[in-house]
C-alpha cells in the first residue's frame, strides 16, 4: 500500500545554521512503528535530492511518536547569507509529508 | 515554599505582537512573565544601532512591554526576566529606569567577548567555527559582535537580591524560563532532572504562541480564534514536573500535537540538548493531556553540562539584494523563466561578478523545488536574489530587475516599491569557549 506521509504524520521544521531539521511526528501513535521502519535517512535523504548538499541525520523519538531529520546543507549558507525564500527552512516539513512509502499491506496498522 | 509557578511567555522574538505581554498579564495569573527577544541575527543588528548610537544596542520593544505591565510589578508582584539587553544590558536598564522609577532591576553582564577576542585567541582559545572549523582568523578584521550565550546561574542571583526585572545580553532562551523555577523552587545546579525539565519548559515557551496554536500543522482549520492567540503558561512544580497551558477565554490551543511541534522545532540530537546548566535528554520526555488546553510533561531527565559555552559571533559578510517580477498566465512559468535568462545575459555582460545568484520562481517551485508538480500557474513571481563581496556588483543587479518589466518578457506586473535594496549582510559564526573564561556579573540598579 502506497501511504503518503501527509496522511499519517504531521511536522514542523526550523534551522541551525546552514542545516534544516524536520521533526515528523505521527498523527496517531499506530503509526509511529511504520515511520520509525520504513522513513529511513536514506529514503528522506533520497526525498531531498537536489534540494540540500550534505547529508542526512536522523534520530528517533518514541516517547513522542516523532522522527528528527537533520538536512545539512539546505539553506543556501543559511540565516542572513542565504538568498532562498526559505532562509529559516520553515516548509522543509511539508516538503517531506509529500513523500509516499511503500508499505506491506500486512504492516498497514 | 510555593507549589506551583506560573511563567508565561509573552514574546518569541525581537518583533513579535507587541500587544501580547500586557494580554498575557491581565488576561489570567501569571508570577513570572518571560520575554525572548534575541535570535542569532539579532545581535549583530543590535550590534550595528550601538555603533551608530553608544546608548543603543537592546530591544527597545522592551521599554513599551514593561510599561504596558508596570501596575502589575508595583502592585502584585510580577517579576519580568528578559534576554532584551542585547549588546547593552546597562543601557536598557539605564532607559527602563527612565520608566520604572523605583522598580528593583537585575542587569546580567560578562557574556559580551568582543572587547577581548584577542587576548583569548592569543591565550588559545580559537573560537573556530563549530560548523566548518575554520579558523576566526579569516574574518576577525570583519567581527561586529561576539557574546557567550549564559545560563541561568546569574539569573537566579538577580532574582535572589530581589530584582523585579531582569535584563541580560545574550543569555540562552531556555534559561530565562528555567532560572525563576530554580530560584523559586531552590534546585540545586546538580539538580540535572529538574533543571532540564525546566530547560524544556523554556523550549516549549521560548517562540511564544508557536507552541499554543501558532503556525501549527496539525488539523490547523480547527485552531480557535488566532486572532486572539493564548500566550502559553508553564505552571511549574517543585519536582520539575509542568503543565503547559494557556489563559480561558484566549486562543488557539494547547494539545499535546502543539506541544510536540513545539518540541521538535529546531532540534538537533534529541538525546544531548546542550545547554550551560544542563544537557537536556528529550527521549524522556512524557507528555498527557490534563483537561481542555492543557498538557502536562514529566519524566524529563538530565545530564552534567559540558565545560564549554557557545559563543555567538557576528561579521561583515558582504552585500545582498532580492528582486522580484510577477508573471501572469498563460506561459507564466515559461515567462519567468526566459526573464531570468536574459537578466542574467545582462549581469554577465555588464560584467557584473557575485559569489552567488539564485532563482526562485515563487508560484511554482520556491518552497518545495524539484518536489513540486508541475501546474498550469495563474501567476508565478520571478525572485532572483545575489550576493558578492563588492556592493558596486550588487548596486549593477538592482539596476536591472526594473527595466525587464518593459524589454523583456511579456504580461509583467508588481514591479512597485522601486529598485531592490541593497543591504549588507551581518553573517553567524557559532563557537566554543571554555565556561571558565566567562565571567558573568549581576548589579541591581
Amino acid at each position: 500500500m502506497r501511504i503518503r506521509l501527509l496522511d499519517i504524520a504531521h511536522a514542523r521544521s526550523g534551522d541551525k545554521g546552514d542545516t534544516a531539521n524536520v521533526g515528523v511526528i505521527a498523527l496517531d501513535p499506530k503509526w509511529y512503528p511504520v515511520l520509525a521502519k520504513y522513513l529511513t535517512r536514506d529514503r528522506v535523504a533520497q526525498h531531498f535530492t537536489g534540494m540540500i548538499t550534505g547529508g542526512v541525520d536522523r534520530y528517533e523519538l518514541p516517547n513522542l511518536g516523532a522522527l528528527n531529520f537533520l538536512l545539512h546543507g539546505a539553506l543556501d549558507g543559511g540565516g542572513t547569507l542565504s538568498l532562498k525564500t526559505d532562509a529559516q527552512g520553515k516548509v522543509f516539513s511539508t516538503a517531506l509529508l509529500r513523500l509516499v512509502l511503500d508499505i506491506p499491506d500486512a504492516e498497514v496498522p | 515554599m510555593k507549589t506551583t509557578v506560573r511563567v508565561g511567555g509573552g514574546q518569541g522574538f525581537w518583533g513579535d505582537d507587541p500587544d501580547a505581554p500586557r494580554r498575557l498579564v491581565e488576561g489570567g495569573p501569571i508570577d513570572y512573565l518571560m520575554l525572548d527577544y534575541l535570535a542569532e541575527v539579532t545581535m549583530s543588528i543590535l550590534q550595528k544601532q550601538k555603533e551608530r548610537d553608544p546608548s543603543m544596542g537592546y530591544a527597545r520593544d522592551f521599554l513599551g512591554a514593561v510599561q504596558s505591565v508596570l501596575p502589575h510589578i508595583r502592585q502584585h508582584g510580577l517579576r519580568v526576566v528578559a534576554n532584551a539587553g542585547g549588546v547593552n544590558p546597562r543601557g536598557c536598564a539605564d532607559a527602563l529606569r527612565g520608566i520604572s522609577g523605583d522598580v528593583r532591576i537585575g542587569v546580567v553582564t560578562g557574556d559580551d567577548l568582543l572587547g577581548r577576542i584577542d587576548e583569548l585567541v592569543a591565550q588559545g582559545h580559537q573560537l573556530a567555527n563549530m560548523d566548518t572549523g575554520e579558523p576566526l582568523s579569516g574574518v576577525r578584521n570583519r567581527v561586529l559582535s561576539a557574546n557567550a550565550y549564559i545560563g541561568s546561574t546569574p539569573i537566579v542571583e538577580a532574582l535572589q537580591q530581589g530584582a523585579q526585572i531582569v535584563v541580560t545580553g545574550r543569555s540562552t532562551d531556555t534559561a530565562l524560563t528555567m532560572a525563576p523555577l530554580r530560584h523559586e523552587f531552590g534546585w540545586t545546579a546538580t539538580e540535572y532532572d529538574k533543571l532540564a525539565a525546566g530547560i524544556i519548559a523554556g523550549h516549549i515557551i521560548e517562540c511564544g504562541a508557536q507552541c499554543s496554536g501558532g503556525n501549527c500543522l496539525y488539523n490547523w482549520r480547527e485552531i480557535p480564534d488566532l486572532a486572539n492567540v493564548g500566550y502559553p503558561v508553564i505552571e511549574g512544580s517543585p519536582d520539575g514536573t509542568f503543565v503547559v497551558t494557556k489563559h480561558p477565554g484566549t486562543g488557539g490551543r494547547v494539545s499535546t500535537h502543539t506541544v510536540t511541534e513545539q518540541l521538535v522545532y529546531e532540534m538537533g540530537d534529541p538525546h544531548s540538548y546542550i545547554t550551560p546548566d544542563v544537557v537536556a535528554d528529550f527521549t524522556t520526555i512524557r507528555l498527557a493531556d490534563d483537561g481542555e488546553n492543557r498538557v502536562r510533561v514529566s519524566g524529563i531527565h538530565g545530564s552534567q553540562p559540558t565545560d564549554k559555552l557557545k559563543v555567538s559571533i557576528a561579521y561583515r559578510a558582504g552585500y545582498k539584494a532580492v528582486g522580484t517580477l510577477v508573471y501572469a498566465w498563460p506561459d507564466a512559468l515559461e515567462k519567468a523563466r526566459m526573464a531570468d535568462r536574459v537578466l542574467r545575459e545582462r549581469l554577465e555582460r555588464l560584467g557584473l561578478k557575485f559569489d552567488k545568484i539564485l532563482t526562485e520562481f515563487v508560484g511554482a517551485s520556491a518552497a518545495h523545488g524539484p518536489l513540486t508538480p508541475a501546474t498550469d500557474a495563474p501567476e508565478v513571481q520571478l525572485r532572483v536574489g545575489v550576493r558578492s563581496e563588492s556592493k558596486a556588483a550588487v548596486e549593477g543587479f538592482s539596476r536591472q530587475i526594473a527595466p525587464l518589466v518593459l524589454n523583456g518578457p511579456p504580461s509583467v506586473t508588481g514591479f512597485a516599491g522601486g529598485r531592490p535594496k541593497v543591504e549588507e549582510i551581518v553573517a553567524y559564526w557559532p563557537a566554543l569557549i571554555d565556561k571558565r573564561v566567562v565571567q558573568t556579573t549581576v548589579t541591581i540598579v
